[in-house]
């Protein structure tokens, strides 16, 4: 099958005056059309700066420094900015973390969601009109037009959210990446979004990337998982696979964390949970070794010496650990 | 006295300014419960459900519109502002958000001494001493002591949010969704500190979270909250496993059912 977009070895570095620090560091992925992607990641793991890296959004103090995001053919790292400027918004979606900073506070939904489909597409007043109830109505079947006259503080959380999610589908894109799209949300309205994402994807045929640090959102969801750990893909592989028997010391130690898995004793003693010791490498004072290698419990000689590189361990699963070689 | 707090039918109206006229809006109604000595309560529910509202009833930061509350057997919902300021430092609180409830121009120590410098205890030097001790409790190592907040990580800076609610000594610390904003291995290790934190200080905690899988592990009783109300509460395990509620069933049902948890670790 074709890829939808293919990221080759991407590095990227913020840079001061006085020093470069990495942020990724040889990422390469692909995605496929109607794939959903979860990108499993904690603080500092860089999964959001390769969630503005993809779109071109980086911050003027970050550099790119070698690599290629491909989308559909075309490098978008490399692409004019007026090429891009079609590609952003309307091919590819973002949906930013906290919904209720990025909605604008004195527009009317309604507008924020024409002001999307004006940007890339030329309608009539009363075409604009229709479509963007038609919009509104994929992720508010009930009351598209009482949503669309109301201001974002007269919404909820879950239904700001639904918000960003009709910005993101407007214009027709064939991905969408959402970094935590869910993070603010209660568990109840965090199914109902999921949901959501998961109806539109198989209505629209859209790929999904979707930035997390909870795995267990994941389950169900995503088709592949790619765990990041320090700027560098860690293991990469089929969801269930990585969830269920994961291979990289990193995914393993961080699923043992989870509460609920342990025990089940109605009361008495509550154990600890496992922990992993330390905590993540400073990226800018990096040793050269394997970067988990200092919290790593099956550590070995020569996870100093150099990084592991990616090693297949099945069909579609690929772990950067020397154990397996690498 | 075994029960440390005892709410007794409490209410709490608010009047919003709405498009329509004055409106009353019930954000608490008939709501009680008891947290015994030394255990946790963990207070789940939807967003808007009154959660927080009822947390700062309890912290005395919101009064009641009625019923009571009853700390160590004293009621706290009419006390006078001298009273109120004898009374704070027994119940303290922990925010969600680390980032956003430390002050960024403090040091560490300036952070966790803060309380002690409000509530006019101890001199500068003996204060400076409990600030690095309280710093010590919560596993931040001296080294750190004058760093401001930048320059710690998630984790750390709840660490400092725990050590400055710990310094007046509290015996009730209120947890408002204060794991919630951490990476998961981030918040095993505060879960963790929690847990010692309570055996070593005999601490009492009021847990509100979404997270009912860290509510089933940390909590002793778990209260389910919708529209203001409490609609089922009980031992943490016999609620989780037979709910009795539509609202705990549906709160449990959203709870992602884990693949994780088929892992089992093995050796290698």
């Amino acid at each position: 099958m074709a890829l939808l977009l293919e990221v080759q070895d991407l590095h990227i570095a913020y840079c001061s005056r006085a020093k470069k620090v990495s942020a990724l560091d040889g990422i390469s992925f692909d995605v496929r059309p109607g794939e959903t992607l979860g990108v499993l990641g904690e603080s500092g793991s860089g999964k959001s700066t390769l969630a503005s890296a993809l779109l071109r959004l980086l911050p003027g103090n970050a550099e790119i420094q070698y690599g290629a995001v491909l989308f559909e053919g075309l490098d978008l790292l490399r692409v004019e900015s007026r090429a891009l400027e079609r590609i952003r918004g309307a091919r590819i979606a973002l949906i930013f973390q906290e919904p209720s900073l990025a909605l604008h506070p004195t527009l009317r939904i309604g507008e924020q969601i024409s002001d999307v489909l004006a940007s890339h597409q030329a309608l009539s007043r009363q075409a604009l009109r229709e479509k963007t109830l038609r919009i509104l109505e994929e992720v508010f079947p009930v009351e598209p037009a009482r949503i669309a006259n109301s201001y974002p503080h007269q919404l909820s959380g879950g239904q700001q959210q639904r918000v960003l999610i009709a910005q993101a589908i407007a214009c027709g894109p064939s991905l969408i990446v959402a970094d935590e799209p869910t993070a603010s949300l209660d568990p109840t309205t965090q199914k109902e979004v999921l949901s959501l994402f998961q109806a539109l994807r198989e209505k629209f045929n859209l790929s999904l990337i979707l930035i997390t640090h909870n795995p267990a959102l994941l389950t169900g969801l995503a088709d592949r998982v790619l765990v990041l750990y320090a700027g560098r893909i860690a293991e990469i592989g089929p969801t269930e696979e990585v969830l269920t028997f994961p291979q990289h010391p990193y995914t393993r130690a961080l699923l043992e964390c989870l509460p609920g898995r342990h025990d089940e004793q109605a009361t008495g003693s509550k154990p600890m949970l496992p922990i992993i010791s330390g905590e993540a490498p400073n990226l800018a004072a990096l040793a050269g070794g394997c970067r988990f290698e200092s919290r790593c419990e099956g550590r070995m000689e020569l996870c100093i010496q150099r990084e592991p590189a990616a090693v297949a361990v099945s069909e579609a699963h690929e772990v950067s650990c020397f154990k397996y070689g690498g | 006295m075994k029960r440390l707090l005892v709410v007794e039918n409490l209410e709490k109206r608010y009047e919003d300014l709405g498009e329509t006229g004055t409106q009353e809006v019930l954000a608490l109604q008939g709501v009680s419960f008891s947290i015994e000595r030394h255990s946790m309560l963990a207070l789940v529910g939807e967003s808007g459900s009154g959660k927080s509202t009822l947390a700062l009833c309890v912290a005395c930061l919101e009064r009641p519109t009625s019923g009571s509350i009853q700390f160590n057997g004293h009621e706290i919902t009419a006390l006078d502002r001298k009273q109120l300021r004898a009374m704070r430092p027994k119940i303290q609180m922990v925010f969600q958000d680390p980032a956003r409830s430390l002050n960024p121009r403090f040091c560490a120590l300036e952070i966790v001494g803060e309380p002690l410098l409000v509530q006019g205890r101890l001199g500068k030097r003996e204060r400076e001493d409990r600030a690095r001790m309280l710093l010590a409790q919560v596993g931040i190592s001296q080294e750190k002591a004058l760093q401001t907040t930048a320059e710690f990580s998630g984790g750390q800076r709840q660490r400092l949010a725990i050590a400055r609610a710990l310094a007046l000594e509290p015996e009730l610390l209120i947890l408002d969704e204060a794991l919630s904003a951490l990476d998961c291995s981030v918040q095993a290790k505060i879960a963790n500190l929690l847990l010692e934190l309570q055996s070593s200080l005999g601490l009492t905690y009021l847990f509100i979270t979404h997270d009912l899988t860290m509510a089933a592990h940390l909590a002793d009783k778990i209260a389910v909250m919708e529209q203001g109300r409490i609609v089922e509460q009980g031992v943490a395990g016999k609620v989780l496993r037979t709910p009795d509620h539509e609202v705990t069933r549906r709160l449990i049902a959203a709870t992602p059912r884990m693949a994780a948890a088929a892992y089992v670790p093995q050796a290698v």
